[in-house]
Formats: C-alpha cells, sequence, structure tokens
C-alpha cells in the first residue's frame, strides 16, 4: 500500500483543498492551487473530493506502485505515461502492482493534480493533509518530493478499480480537466482600493495584456506590464488577503496571490480574480500574457452555483460508471 | 461598521477606519467583534482573520447562496447576517462591562545578547540612546498583538516606544533564526520560523512560536497583550532546552 518516488521532479508536493480554521494565526490556505482540478480527478478515482494527492509543477515525476490502483489526473497540458502508454487528462486508469507513471514536461500550463484511488495518506496536521512548504509542515515531512521518497497510500478498495479496463472511456469536460490557456483572460471583481486608481490606471488595467514573470511561485504570479500607479501614496493598513487579491506594490506591477500567499498583506487591492478562474491562473508561467475582464460579484457568485450544479450531475453521472 | 468584499469568497468587516490614533481601544473592538462572529457561526462561514481595524470573514458561496436562497444576493445576506451579530454582541456588551483583566497578558523572555542582536547598534544609534537603553526601554513596555500573519505565529505588536521606532534594513536578511525578536518601523514582533526578513534584530526568545502539532498552533493570538522579559544567555539555554 504504497508508492515508490523513483523521480521527483521539478516540484511536486502533497495537496489535498488546503487548511482551514488557522487563518488567525497565520497559516496560509495552501492546498492545491487548483482545488477543483483535484476535486475532479479524486472523483474520476471514487475518492472523496478532499483526498489527498499530488501537485506536480513542470513535470519530471515517476512513480512506482506496490500495488493495484486507480489514478487520474487534470492540469496543464502533460504528456503523461503509463509505461509507455499515454493517460490522458481527465481520464480514470488502471495501473497494476509494479507499473510506473511517468509526467513529461508540459506543452501548456504548469501544474497538474494526480489522484490515486484512496489518496496519499500523510499524517493530518492542523486539518489538512497539504505541505506547507513555506512553514515546513504538513504534507510528506513538510516538504517536496525527492527521488526515493516512499509514500503510504490509503486502503486498497477493490470497486475503485473493479469498473475500469486499461483507461477508462468516461472523461469529465474539457475545460475542467484542461484548464490551461496560453493567453487566458480572468474575470475580476473589483478590490476595496479600486477607486484608489485613476482612470488611466483601469483603463490600462482592463485592456492591456501583462506578462507573467520568472518569479512567480505558489504563493503568487507577478505580472510585467503598463504601471499601475496609485493617487497616493498613504500607507493601507493591513488586512487580509486571500488567494485571488490582485495587489499591486509601490512598483506598480500586480501580483496575484495564490494558495500559498500570506494571510495579511498591506498592500492596495486593485481587484480579485474570481474564484472560478483560479484554475487558469493556476497555471500561469514565465512568458505567458493575461488579460483581466471585470464581471460583477452577483454573476461571480451565479458561475460558481452554476459549476457545482454541473459538478453534482457530474458526480451522478460517474457513479453509474464506477459502483 | 463597513462590509466590504474580498473576492466572491470572503468579506472584510472595518471595526474602525484608522488604528494608530486608537490602537487599544480598535484592538479591544477588533477582538470583541471577532468573537462575536465566531460564536454566532454564521451557517456557511469557513473562517475569520482580524487584523489591526478588521475581520475577515471567508465563506463558502456556494453554502451562503443556498442559505439565502429566494433570490437573494449572497453578499447582502451574509452582510446582514453580520451586522446582527454584531449588533447584538454589542447589546450584550452594554449589559456586561468588559474589563483589562479579560484580555490575556502573556510573559516573553528575550536574551539580548549580542550574538542575538546584530542590529541591536543600529536601533541605538538611531534612536541616539544607548543599547542598554534600548534593551530597557523594549522589555518595560507592554505591547498588544495587533494580527498574527506574515508568517505562522509571526505577531505583529503595537505599542512600540517611539524612540525605539527604527526603518526596515535597506536589503532584508535571507534567512533570519526562528525566535529573533525585531523591530521594523514602529513595530516589533517576533519571527516564529527560519525565514527571510527586512526587521532590525535586537534579541531572540527560546519560546516556540508556532507549533504546528499542537492547538491553537501559536503562542500568541490578536489582542494579546504582551511583555518582554530581559534574560541571560544561561537563562536562554536552560529554557531552550
Amino acid at each position: 500500500m504504497k508508492m515508490i518516488v523513483t523521480r521527483g521532479g521539478f516540484l511536486t508536493s502533497v495537496q489535498d483543498l488546503g487548511r482551514t480554521g488557522f487563518r488567525e494565526f497565520g497559516v496560509s490556505l495552501g492546498g492545491a492551487l487548483d482545488p477543483f482540478a483535484l476535486r475532479v480527478a479524486n472523483l474520476l478515482v471514487d475518492n472523496d473530493e478532499g483526498a489527498a494527492g499530488l501537485e506536480i509543477t513542470f513535470g519530471g515525476l515517476q512513480l512506482h506502485f506496490a500495488d493495484e490502483r486507480a489514478v487520474a489526473w487534470c492540469g496543464g497540458e502533460f504528456d503523461v505515461q503509463i509505461e509507455s502508454m499515454p493517460l490522458p487528462a481527465g481520464h480514470a486508469a488502471r495501473l497494476q502492482a509494479g507499473e510506473e507513471l511517468k509526467f513529461g514536461r508540459p506543452q501548456i500550463g504548469c501544474r497538474c493534480w494526480l489522484a490515486i484511488s484512496s489518496g496519499v495518506d500523510v499524517p493530518v496536521v492542523l486539518g489538512s493533509r497539504s505541505t506547507d512548504l513555506r512553514a515546513n509542515f504538513g504534507g510528506f515531512h513538510g516538504r517536496a518530493l525527492r527521488d526515493g521518497d516512499e509514500l503510504a497510500l490509503g486502503e486498497f478498495r477493490r470497486s475503485q478499480t473493479a469498473a475500469i479496463e486499461g483507461i477508462s472511456s468516461w472523461t469529465a469536460p474539457y475545460d475542467w480537466v484542461s484548464p490551461a490557456k496560453r493567453g487566458p483572460t480572468l474575470r475580476f471583481v473589483r478590490g476595496v482600493d479600486w477607486s484608489q486608481f485613476d482612470d488611466l490606471t483601469i483603463e490600462r488595467f482592463t485592456s492591456e495584456p501583462f506578462a507573467v514573470s520568472p518569479d512567480s511561485d505558489r504563493m503568487g504570479a507577478r505580472f510585467e506590464g503598463p504601471e499601475l500607479k496609485r493617487k497616493s501614496n498613504v500607507d493601507l493598513v493591513s488586512e487580509a488577503v486571500a488567494p485571488g487579491t490582485i495587489q499591486v506594490p509601490p512598483s506598480g506591477k500586480p501580483i496575484l496571490l495564490l494558495g500559498d500567499c500570506q494571510t495579511i498583506g498591506g498592500y492596495p487591492k486593485i481587484a480579485y480574480v474570481i474564484t472560478l478562474d483560479l484554475s487558469m491562473a493556476a497555471q500561469l508561467r514565465a512568458g505567458d500574457h493575461v488579460r483581466f475582464s471585470e464581471v460583477s460579484l452577483a454573476d461571480a457568485h451565479q458561475l460558481l452555483l452554476e459549476r457545482e450544479r454541473e459538478l453534482e450531475r457530474f458526480r451522478i453521472g460517474l457513479s453509474l460508471h464506477v459502483s | 461598521m463597513e462590509i466590504v468584499p474580498l473576492g466572491d469568497s470572503a468579506v472584510i468587516v472595518r471595526v474602525r477606519e484608522q488604528f494608530e490614533d486608537a490602537p487599544e481601544e480598535t484592538l479591544d473592538g477588533v477582538v470583541r467583534t471577532f468573537r462575536h462572529l465566531r460564536n454566532a457561526a454564521i451557517p456557511g462561514v469557513i473562517e475569520l482573520a482580524p487584523a489591526y481595524t478588521s475581520v475577515a470573514v471567508f465563506f463558502d458561496p456556494v453554502a451562503v447562496t443556498k442559505e439565502s436562497a429566494k433570490g437573494g444576493d449572497a453578499f447582502d445576506w451574509l452582510a446582514e447576517r453580520i451586522r446582527a451579530v454584531v449588533a447584538a454582541g454589542a447589546d450584550r456588551g452594554r449589559r456586561v462591562r468588559t474589563t483589562r483583566s479579560d484580555v490575556r497578558l502573556v510573559e516573553i523572555p528575550v536574551c539580548y545578547d549580542p550574538e542575538f542582536a546584530p542590529d541591536l547598534d543600529e536601533v541605538a544609534r538611531h534612536a541616539q540612546i544607548s543599547t542598554k537603553e534600548v534593551v530597557d526601554l523594549h522589555s518595560t513596555t507592554e505591547y498588544r498583538v495587533a494580527c498574527i500573519g506574515f508568517v505562522p505565529g509571526f505577531p505583529f505588536l503595537a505599542g512600540l516606544p517611539k524612540k525605539l521606532a527604527t526603518p526596515r534594513r535597506d536589503v532584508p536578511r535571507k534567512e533570519i533564526p526562528a525566535g529573533s525578536v525585531g523591530v521594523g518601523g514602529a513595530q516589533t514582533g517576533i519571527y516564529p520560523l527560519r525565514s527571510p526578513g527586512g526587521w532590525n534584530l535586537i534579541g531572540r526568545t527560546p519560546l516556540r512560536l508556532f507549533d504546528p502539532t499542537k492547538n491553537p498552533p501559536a503562542l500568541l493570538q490578536a489582542g494579546d497583550r504582551v511583555r518582554f522579559r530581559a534574560i541571560t544567555r544561561q537563562e536562554f539555554e536552560a529554557l531552550k532546552r
């Protein structure tokens, strides 16, 4: 009931849907940067949506399974193989004991999430199995995976693999399992400090492309582009920030905060990317160009609600195949 | 009180506009609001985060929209619930007087030994006083935790004597040892974990400020009163064990 990390890859970590309840103590949400992708991958292998899986950044990961497992992955455009058989995103596959699963480099996007039937069994720390890579706790010894690591998996359940012959015929909607785009438009709602920017700055923010800087990580995507200047330079009182917050430091170069962001910040918040579009945001890599487009808060909620309904239908559809 | 959205899954409840003009009153207000909201357990609310003048309320938009059904707007529904909870809390507050002793006081031993205090000279030079005076001032003042953030368990402490206010270092250090006590602008704080940082380091505590195996994981929380007690190197080593 374990898997061996033959190769750890560029940056691979154990993640679930994140750590909640400890933000007041400065603990980041963390978890899969695209929690929706992990939920879908988990559903495909008949796991609980919140089971711990792997977040794989830029590929290079190679896993060896000691027993039979069902796996599925969602995310960027990766070349994934079971032995030499390609495994496309959004399909469940049955791995036999002793088989290897390999992740190549991504063509588009930079991250993907792998669900393994019964999940990765690392200890729950502060309510989550996520790895906090900044504070070094949770996940597998609080760190990224390395060559030779052996990870325990949850108890094998035959029902999770029995329905799959090789690779499943069923799949999830394409934009759920492959959300990465080369030049995405991210939808946003206005930030609390929106009015602190003049019309010209707002015009730039909403019409011009911003290039993702190499200086981006799980804490945030940084952008190069037209400078966003505030009308005044008065310091703001620090308050909560969250994944999706776009803050503008004095440099005028915006930063889109992602899952591992700090819990509070003092930079002006020009906008927030809507939860639905964090899936695309989690795929941004250096050189990608991004545009921002405004939606109302009510629309953001409506979109989220509609997707949850679709997910519910998908879940029901899946249960016909799996169990 | 102002309630503004923080994206589609959180709102910020601003208890007061400013912090510096009345830190004690503001913090008391923030902590009261935080407690009222926590006790109220509004359906769909996931967690709360107090900071300086505000309390952030994180929620599940799908759950809140279901609660606010019949075509109601999720944000409006939640804002209304928050206002009702805070108003009811304020009503109770008028009947039950809270006192200063309701706020816990945490004493933190700090060794100001030169080895732990590479920037003590700089802070003294900036204040135009001796290093001993810096230590005396720093360790005889009572502070309050304005919020926990930056890294898990990091307390931003308000109440630093004006004299000790020192600008952050031009070039942040790449690595600061856990337990380091620093001065950054008008605030003082403690680095709970080995991390980068730009504050001036003037001492070190042997206490663990963040321990993920404990619940709560942090030694301090927003609103706490804090005092530093100067200890010797021997005491530091003994407490560290």
